[in-house]
């Protein structure tokens, strides 16, 4: 085989390679992953046994420790509808009421159950919005 | 305070237009004998950073060769392709300041 | 003062504006003047900038509250350290940052390069203050650090205690050196595609900030794990966070660069290639720059401030079309000079390593955008989590320690196949002993991915190694020096290959440690009162009795915690003391009245203080989560809260030296998180040994050495072919 050759048959199989590679992490990404979704959202949606990515605020008030568990509601960042769920594993020391918080749920009959270990706290907003921000902007 | 400030800001603003305008007001004096032909200038730091890196490769196949990783005969078609290609880079640059001595010889 | 600042930052967008059009003007017109003057627009704007970086500076240091930022991440008990490093601890202060950090290299690069490369130059000064303008424009407009309120309040919010350490307040300023390094060779790469000229010097004069950047991003890279091992209560150094991604990204491609570079200086090949890494790595340290701010993304960093999400897409956007662009329109001059060799050669094994790289970044860039994939796609947004990145970058990570020990051994052009073989059997050896010593040690227990990192690891230590003897041998061969000296003088002149040799072993060092300590880590959670014991891997941990402090007894770490809880642990191991841990738990004052008039005191954000025995082959990790929610201790809070006004604390801390004293008495179960981690350490010490051997292998031979060596050089090329 000629130098010429040689060298487009390399190309092609190193891009057959990459594409092979590429596609099948995309797919995997896709069935991998978990929605990403706001307590309205939730309500609206859950499907029992479905694990979700559940973002919003800690409702001031709904926090409540039982033995190794944690109860609390998130709501919207907005206010509005919480969802109550019951948390066992490790809570980052930032959580508070008030605080937002990323946490995977599974709806389990009527009750959302948080997955052990995936309560994660947003560090305290460094560029919160606060009053006066928004006044000078 | 607000007189501090304004007073700060104008001696800011005559100090920057001071520094950023010089240029356009004095007269462009070559500093160096490179300058002079400003057209050749590139070429000749393209060529010497070109010859630097061929010098540094010439040495690294022959560390190559003292740590055993090539053969006597690969070696010496390396070393000689290499030694080759440094000598056009020389002779490119030579070419270069032969151009421009021919000025100052006549 | 603000208004001196908020006027440098007009005065500076003023200078960009002009600087561009000046630098442009100058280089299309022909008239170099102007360019001149272009060029020294960015030293005027490092001038201005930095006035205003030390107005703002000042304003912290001096407590003046009148600035809004200063009351947002400052306050009279903030101490001095950490209210100078308060700056950029908010959206305003850090974009200044941002700019005068900006401003400080490219008048660097400009002043290094100021005799040469003059079109390149010109296009580079314009695209920097290009990006200059962008980031006062924001400030400006958007988020300005010089807004005031008046009548200024008493005393500020003061710092989150979750950023009053050391390592906090230095990471940024490393990061943001390191994302803005990146900006420099992306000007200079743009600017050699626009003046036509990608050539020697333009490859000699990026090379030298492509390393700084990368140097500094992973510096940055390296104290953000290293912070969140010893400060965060997970005991976790990497969560495949979208920031820790953002800043992650950069490197690799920084890296891919650093390599490839090499081959088109020795080769004239891969033109296209680097200058898209290049631009690469500038444009995706302006998207982790832009991810921080945009509330764009779920994470632990996506902070709100959603305003600044929409300049941040464009300029991107910019970026990215503009990179294609340039690229394609300019591909006739970056054809390749010559073609690879051989693929038994150092530059295929280089290439190689390229690829890996980069599909590395691509995978990391996938798993961190997609939510925004996601939400493009298919309408619902998702992520994948850390288990989806461990899976596709632990074997990428494998193949690019393998490719390390292998670079080493073959020659470059074209290396001789005998030779190779011969070469390899050292390396390959090390690797099975390590296998067979492993097994037989009954490690294996199904890790099989730690496994082959050990023996990888262990290849490129045998590979180094052997290079390294052997060229000690040809140095005492040639100059007949003792051992010590022969090694010394052998790194110095060839500092690139040897400093990188080192390099390669501190990575595998690395990945050792990450290996070790992810794959054979023992965790334990759970609950113990004074007394009580339990195992954790092979140690022993007994809950010796509760330990608490209040502020006015002692507050050594100066973290200004009105009162701090924890336990002694001790730690055995067969039956032998080990070491004695005291983790504790911080509480801070909220400033909030509406929580209790003493419970404020100690309602504020909760601080875990973890504390670990560090050892060379094992970490023991503990922290603890006291409660405070009991009956008895709730009580005692409630009285108080009835009985001393707000207005009181000095009372509110004799009450809570009454809760302290009730705690020690008849302290609660409390919560632990104990670890064990083998090997972490090393984690640390390869990054150290990573960067000793980059700064061996870039740093610049002294000019006169380099003289002597091409005069001698030459004379004897010439001698040669004279011969021939």
């Amino acid at each position: 085989m000629n130098p010429a050759r040689k060298r487009t048959v390399r190309l092609v199989v190193a891009l057959s390679a990459a594409v092979i590679l590429a596609s099948a992490l995309i797919y995997t990404s896709f069935s991998a992953a978990s929605p990403t979704v706001t307590p309205s959202q939730l309500v609206r949606e859950a499907v029992p046994g479905h694990a979700y990515q559940l973002t919003g605020k800690v409702k001031p008030g709904s926090v409540r420790h039982e033995d190794q568990t944690l109860y609390f509601s998130i709501q919207d960042r907005a206010g509005g509808a919480a969802v109550p769920l019951s948390y066992t594993g490790e809570v980052p020391g930032p959580f508070r009421e008030g605080r937002e918080v990323i946490v995977t749920v599974e709806k389990q009959g009527t009750r959302y159950v948080g997955q052990q270990d995936s309560l994660i706290t947003k560090c305290p907003s460094k560029y919160k919005e606060t009053p006066s921000q928004t006044t000078s902007s | 305070m607000g007189a501090v400030v304004a007073v700060l800001t104008l001696i800011l603003l005559a100090v920057v237009i001071a520094v950023v305008s010089r240029p356009l007001f004095t007269a462009h004096t070559p500093r160096d004998p490179s300058e002079l032909d400003d057209s050749q200038a590139p070429a000749r730091s393209e060529l010497e950073v070109a010859r630097e890196a061929k010098y540094r490769e010439i040495r690294d196949t022959e560390l190559d060769y003292r740590t055993g990783k090539l053969s006597t005969e690969d070696y010496d078609a390396v070393n000689g392709a290499l030694r080759a290609e440094a000598v056009e880079i020389l002779d490119r640059l030579d070419a270069l300041d032969g151009e421009r001595e021919e000025p100052d010889a006549e | 003062m603000a208004l001196l600042g908020g006027a440098c930052l007009v005065l500076a967008l003023g200078v960009c504006a002009y600087g561009i059009c000046a630098s442009i003007y100058g280089v299309r017109a022909h008239r170099p003047e102007f360019s001149e003057s272009g060029r020294r627009s960015v030293y005027a704007l490092a001038g201005i900038l930095t006035v205003a970086f030390l107005v703002l500076e000042l304003a912290f240091l001096r407590n003046d509250f009148s600035f809004n930022t200063v009351a947002d991440t400052s306050s009279t008990t903030t101490p001095t350290f950490y209210r100078a490093a308060a700056v950029w601890s908010s959206q305003e202060g850090s974009l200044l940052l941002w700019a005068w950090l900006l401003s400080l290299w490219s008048s660097l690069v400009l002043f290094l390069t100021r005799k040469r490369m003059r079109e390149v130059s010109a296009y580079a000064t314009a695209i920097l203050l290009g990006f200059g303008g962008f980031f006062i424009s924001l400030m400006i407009f958007y988020a300005t650090p010089f807004a005031t309120t008046n009548p200024a309040p008493a005393d500020g919010v003061g710092l989150d205690p979750l950023l009053r350490h050391p390592s906090m307040m230095i990471h940024p300023p490393m990061l943001y050196s390191g994302y803005t390094l990146c900006i420099v060779p992306l000007a200079f790469g743009m600017g050699a595609l626009l003046a036509r000229k990608v050539d020697a010097e333009w490859i000699r004069a990026t090379r030298r900030f492509a390393f700084a950047a990368w140097l500094f991003l992973g510096v940055g890279i390296m104290l953000g794990a290293r912070w969140s091992y010893s400060e965060l209560g997970w005991g976790g150094y990497w969560g495949w966070d979208a920031v820790e991604n953002a800043s992650l990204m950069p490197w690799l491609t920084g890296t891919a660069f650093l390599h490839s570079l090499m081959i088109q200086e020795k080769r004239g090949m891969l033109k296209v290639w680097n200058v898209s890494l290049v631009l690469a790595t500038g444009t995706l340290a302006i998207m982790g720059t832009f991810l921080v701010r945009s509330g764009v993304l779920s994470s632990i960093h996506a902070f709100g401030g959603a305003t600044l999400g929409v300049p941040f897409v464009v300029l991107i956007g910019v970026l990215v079309i503009g990179s294609i662009y340039l690229v394609s329109s300019r591909r006739e001059m970056l054809r390749s000079e010559h073609r690879l060799d051989s693929l038994l050669s150092r530059e295929s094994v280089f290439l190689a390593n390229n690829l890996v790289l980069v599909g590395l970044c691509f995978v990391i860039f996938w798993g961190t955008y997609f939510p925004l994939i996601s939400e493009a796609l298919t309408g619902h947004e998702s992520s994948v989590g850390p288990p989806w990145f461990d899976r596709y970058t632990v074997p990428l990570a494998l193949v690019l320690v393998l490719l390390s020990g292998i670079g080493p051994v073959i020659a470059w052009r074209k290396a001789t196949f005998a030779n190779a073989r011969r070469n390899f059997m050292a390396p390959v050896l090390a690797a099975l002993i390590t296998l067979t010593v492993l097994l037989l040690a009954g490690v294996s227990a199904g890790k099989p991915f730690a496994i082959a990192m050990f023996c990888c690891a262990a290849f490129v230590l045998g590979s180094v190694g052997q290079e390294y003897w052997r060229g000690v041998r040809v140095r005492r061969a040639i100059a007949g020096e003792p051992v010590p000296t022969a090694l010394v003088a052998l790194v110095k002149r060839n500092r690139r290959r040897y400093g990188g040799y080192i390099v390669h072993i501190g990575i595998a060092v690395l990945f050792v440690g990450v290996a070790a300590s992810s794959s054979f880590q023992h965790v334990s959670e759970l609950s113990l009162s004074p007394g009580q014991s339990t195992k954790v891997g092979a140690y022993g941990v007994r809950y010796v009795r509760p330990i608490a402090t209040i502020t006015s007894q002692s507050d050594k770490a100066h973290t200004g915690a009105t009162m701090s809880l924890g336990a002694v642990l001790d730690v055995s191991k067969a039956g032998k003391h080990v070491a004695t841990l005291s983790p504790s738990e911080g509480f801070y004052d909220s400033g909030d009245p509406s929580e209790g008039s003493v419970s404020h005191l100690i309602g504020g954000q909760a601080v875990s203080h973890v504390s670990m025995n560090s050892g060379v082959t094992r970490d023991v990790w503990s922290a603890i989560a006291p409660d405070i929610s009991t009956p008895r201790l709730q009580r005692i809070m409630t009285i108080a809260n009835r009985t001393i006004p707000y207005i009181r604390p000095d009372e509110g801390m004799i009450a809570l030296a009454v809760l302290e004293r009730e705690y020690l008495k008849a302290p609660p179960p409390a919560q632990f998180k104990l670890i064990v981690s083998p090997l972490v350490l090393w984690i640390w010490i390869g990054g150290g040994i990573v960067l000793g051997g980059s700064l061996i292998a870039l740093w610049p031979a002294p000019s006169a050495v380099r003289r002597r060596v091409s005069v001698r050089a030459r004379s004897r090329a010439a001698r040669d072919l004279a011969r021939a």
